[in-house]
């Protein structure tokens, strides 16, 4: 089947049921989009299918069909997305590898809300597990991000 | 993991065949005394630690692992503050398993028990300023100047007009003979160290370019899951894997001694192809168990004198004539450590070699088991370490239980083998913090403080049948008592006595962020609450007057009760606990904000003052003391692993949940800054922070909760 991953065009021999996560990582090697519980409950797998946070653990192959698949590779050229940006500039990562996850909820979330409140924080991202308790900075990091301009600098 | 304070220090001595053959028991605080009595250590050998490249980086090679605790950042603190090079400039790469970086008081290659920092402390400072004296000379000897009339500058060594920079005299310099002493700077010339440092690791992790076990990925390498027994020491009866070759992407199945694997072109087709398994087990005696039951017992335990851990005076006498007493059970369950990233290890074998890639605290027990399993000698085992996503202890097994096992599957499978647990096979796999029960019997005197403490501890020794078992003393695992047997509190009691039972089961247990401190921080401190309501005393009060000769635990708490306005009452419906705890050589006071709200406990605040002496980067303590609230709230509120008919009840998170960012407290970190020696951070956060809720839960609601979870239903 044909599955378009950040921008291109793939072509992968995967079962049907094959979550997207796997096809992802163990087929198309994009491997920063992370397995956490396979069942919907921790976000590590969160990329964004047409630009909304989904869960790829839980996401058969064949349902994505020609929607377009984002993941943490594909979010910006270098790492320079705002929310990544914000995320080195609080200091929010430790262990890091619920991050993908956190930064994929975050920049959907910045999408529908450019400025979002505490309460948006966490009605989108309660949904994503740290278990290092980054929480506190990833919140000042959203709304660090949320100031900041695409390109670079501050809005 | 591993305790440190109140805790005999290991020492491992290497033999040809591995390591772990013996252990030089130290008393508390042993390992530090010897170094300070003895000739001072001989120089590192800065090539192992430090490479200066021709375009001027400066990669620093971390004897550690970095699980999120910041040692990518802090170790190359140390030496770029010693060797005065651009910081942009340093890069990081994490060691090879090799007797060069031995833990520097524990004599194995592992990074556990908060001990990172302080351990590397002299090492890396040393490794920098050797570079730099060697970059000076190779500069002089080009100028034809003394090495005196040199200095560094950011990269650059100058001398007068003449400037060079460190890649341009990395070849030179290396031709240098290494200086057999340097002079380290004092603290008050520190640029570098003590200074609020962003993480060196983010940009990767940001981006997912960073490498977990579990993204390990090569030509040719397979997946593979095991099916394990559903209980704990079952074994394998018979199997048929017809059904499971069936399923496409299946290459093999193969029996290791810890049940089937599955191997596979990729996860989902491991999988589908274990779920396809027909597995007969012999399940053995662990199918009886039940913790329910297992509770009971330990009650019954907790009501009999254990072995002596602590013992002062005639405790039951002083006990009989005490007008005032408080008695107590507490209950602790066991606990996962669920970090985020579920166990995996990926293995190649070949002739003469075995390649082991893996996130792993304990390096040097990883390689002499693969090395056994093999045929090899340890020096061909090479272990890899990736970034760990999450350690929490879980990673540091003496078992090397996930490491073992994928040796055997990628051995019996003849392909490089990538082992991958779920979820549930990570949070059924045991090696948990242990069930505990504490029965606790206080008297006080007429001037309402403790005149007679009895303490009896039941729980599983974590040292008992591992190579560690050699540190149990007189029947005594010092991590079981760590927090009593050296307790402020109990010391200052004249008639004491702290007893220990070890019961057996086949559970495996190991250490848990924190270790013992995670039960008995909380007993100590609901406790100590309980004798000031006894008393009459605000805790506040009460505990000043207990600690009289312990100021830095009364320095901690001080400063973290006047942050958080103990003084000033509360926010309305809100209700302030506090606790202090010393662990791993650094005292924590923390004081939880919450309320309640129909039986559910809400943190609103915690207010966190740490003592650990020099702080090496502020910025790392603020992010692990955050870290370790947030790791002990998860317990405090939510964590039980439970079994019945042998098998363990939860199985991911939503049936084991952990705090989510809807239930994040404001947390406030404050440094108290003694001067004394720095010690451990990783850890110390977490124990305090369950007592200081339960004491805060008390005062909104009269209830004293003695067991975890936190329940008030």
């Amino acid at each position: 089947m044909k599955l378009n991953v950040n921008g291109k065009v793939r072509d992968v021999q995967a079962p049907p049921d094959m979550p997207l996560l796997w096809v992802l990582r163990d087929l198309l090697g994009l491997t920063g989009t992370k397995y956490g519980c396979g069942m919907a409950q921790c976000g590590a797998c969160t990329v964004h299918v047409n630009g909304e946070a989904v869960r790829s653990c839980v996401l058969p192959v064949s349902e994505v069909g020609a929607r377009v698949v984002t993941t943490i590779e594909g979010l910006s050229a270098g790492g320079l997305h705002p929310v990544q940006r914000a995320w080195i500039e609080a200091d929010v990562v430790q262990c890091g590898y619920c991050q993908p996850g956190q930064i994929m909820a975050a920049a959907a979330l910045l999408k529908e809300a450019p400025k979002p409140s505490d309460a948006d924080i966490d009605a989108a991202l309660s949904a994503s597990l740290c278990r290092c308790g980054t929480y506190q900075r990833i919140r000042e990091a959203v709304h660090l991000a949320a100031n900041m301009t695409p390109a670079g600098g501050k809005a | 993991m591993s305790a440190r304070s109140g805790f005999s220090r290991r020492k491992f001595l290497k033999t040809s065949t591995g390591l772990v053959i013996a252990f030089a028991v130290l008393p508390r605080g042993g390992a530090r005394a010897l170094q300070a009595a003895s000739a001072p250590a001989p120089l590192p050998s800065p090539d192992a630690f430090l490479r200066i490249g021709e375009d001027d980086t400066v990669t620093v090679l971390l004897a550690h692992s970095e699980m999120g605790q910041g040692i990518w950042t802090t170790l190359p603190m140390m030496v770029a503050e010693e060797l005065g090079c651009d910081w942009s400039k340093i890069r990081v790469e994490t060691a090879p398993a090799a007797p060069v970086y031995a833990h520097t008081a524990y004599g194995a290659q592992m990074t556990g028990g908060s001990s990172s920092t302080w351990s590397e402390f002299d090492r890396y400072r040393q490794v920098g300023a050797m570079a730099r004296e060697m970059l000076v000379a190779a500069a002089a000897a080009q100028w034809k100047v003394a090495p005196a009339e040199c200095r560094v500058e950011s990269g650059f060594v100058v001398s007068g007009s003449r400037r060079a920079t460190y890649g341009s005299l990395a070849k030179a310099a290396q031709a240098q003979k290494p200086p057999t002493s340097v002079k380290l700077k004092d603290r008050k010339d520190w640029k570098i160290l003590g200074k609020p440092t962003r993480r060196l690791d983010s940009p990767q992790k940001v981006t997912g370019t960073a490498q977990f076990g579990i993204d390990v990925q090569m030509p040719g390498m397979k997946t593979a899951l095991v099916a394990r027994s559903p209980v704990f020491g079952g074994k394998v009866k018979s199997f048929q894997g017809g059904k499971a070759k069936a399923v496409p992407g299946v290459r093999a199945v193969v029996q290791v001694p810890s049940g089937v694997a599955v191997v596979a072109d990729h996860f989902w087709a491991a999988k589908l192809g274990r779920d396809a398994l027909e597995i007969d087990w012999d399940l053995g005696a662990g199918a009886s168990l039940d913790t329910s039951v297992m509770r009971r017992e330990y009650l019954a335990l907790a009501g009999k004198a254990g072995v002596k851990a602590a013992a002062a005076g005639d405790v039951d006498a002083a006990l009989a004539s005490a007008k005032t007493k408080v008695e107590a059970d507490y209950e602790f369950p066991f606990l996962a450590h669920a970090t985020m990233e579920p166990l995996n290890c990926s293995v190649q074998i070949g002739p003469d070699s075995c390649d082991v890639w893996t996130g792993t605290q304990f390096q040097s027990g990883d390689q002499a088991a693969a090395a056994k399993i093999t045929g090899l000698k340890p020096e061909q085992v090479k272990i890899h370490t990736t970034f760990l996503g999450g350690g929490f202890g879980r990673r540091a097994n003496p078992a090397s239980d996930f490491v073992a096992e994928a040796v055997h599957v990628a051995k019996a499978a003849g392909v490089p083998v990538k082992v991958v647990w779920t979820r549930e096979d990570d949070m059924r796999g045991g090696y948990y913090r242990p069930m505990w029960a504490h029965r606790v019997s206080v008297g006080l005197g007429d001037d309402g403080k403790p005149s007679a403490w009895r303490q009896q501890i039941v729980g599983q020794s974590i040292m008992d049948g591992t190579p560690f078992a050699m540190l149990i003393k007189d029947g005594i695992d010092e991590s079981s008592v760590e927090g009593v047997a050296d307790s402020p509190y109990v010391k200052a009691t004249p008639h004491h006595f702290v007893g220990l039972h070890s019961p057996k089961s086949p559970v495996p247990v190991l250490w848990w962020r924190s270790v013992g401190h995670t039960h008995t921080a909380f007993v100590m401190e609901t406790m100590v609450d309980a004798l000031a309501k006894a008393a009459g005393q605000d805790p506040l009060v009460y505990r000043r007057g207990l600690l009289k000769s312990s100021p830095r635990h009364l320095g901690a708490l001080e400063l973290a009760c006047a942050k958080a306005g103990w003084a000033t009452p509360a926010p309305a419906g809100r209700f302030r606990g506090m606790a202090v705890h010393q662990s791993f050589e650094s005292y924590v006071a923390q004081v939880a904000e919450v309320s309640v709200d129909r039986g559910k406990i809400r943190v609103h605040r915690v207010v966190c003052a740490i003592d650990c002496g020099v702080c090496i980067n502020p910025a790392g303590v603020a992010a692990q003391l955050e870290s370790a609230v947030v790791y002990g709230l998860s317990a405090a509120l939510y964590g039980e692993i439970t079994l019945k008919n042998g098998r363990v009840q939860q199985g991911n998170f939503d049936d084991y949940p952990v705090l989510r960012m809807n239930e994040m407290p404001k947390i406030e970190v404050h440094i108290v800054d003694s001067g004394e020696k720095s010690g451990g951070v990783g850890e110390p956060g977490t124990p305090p922070i369950a007592p200081a809720v339960a004491n805060a839960v008390f005062a909104a609601t009269g209830k004293r909760l003695r067991q975890l979870p936190l329940r008030l239903a």
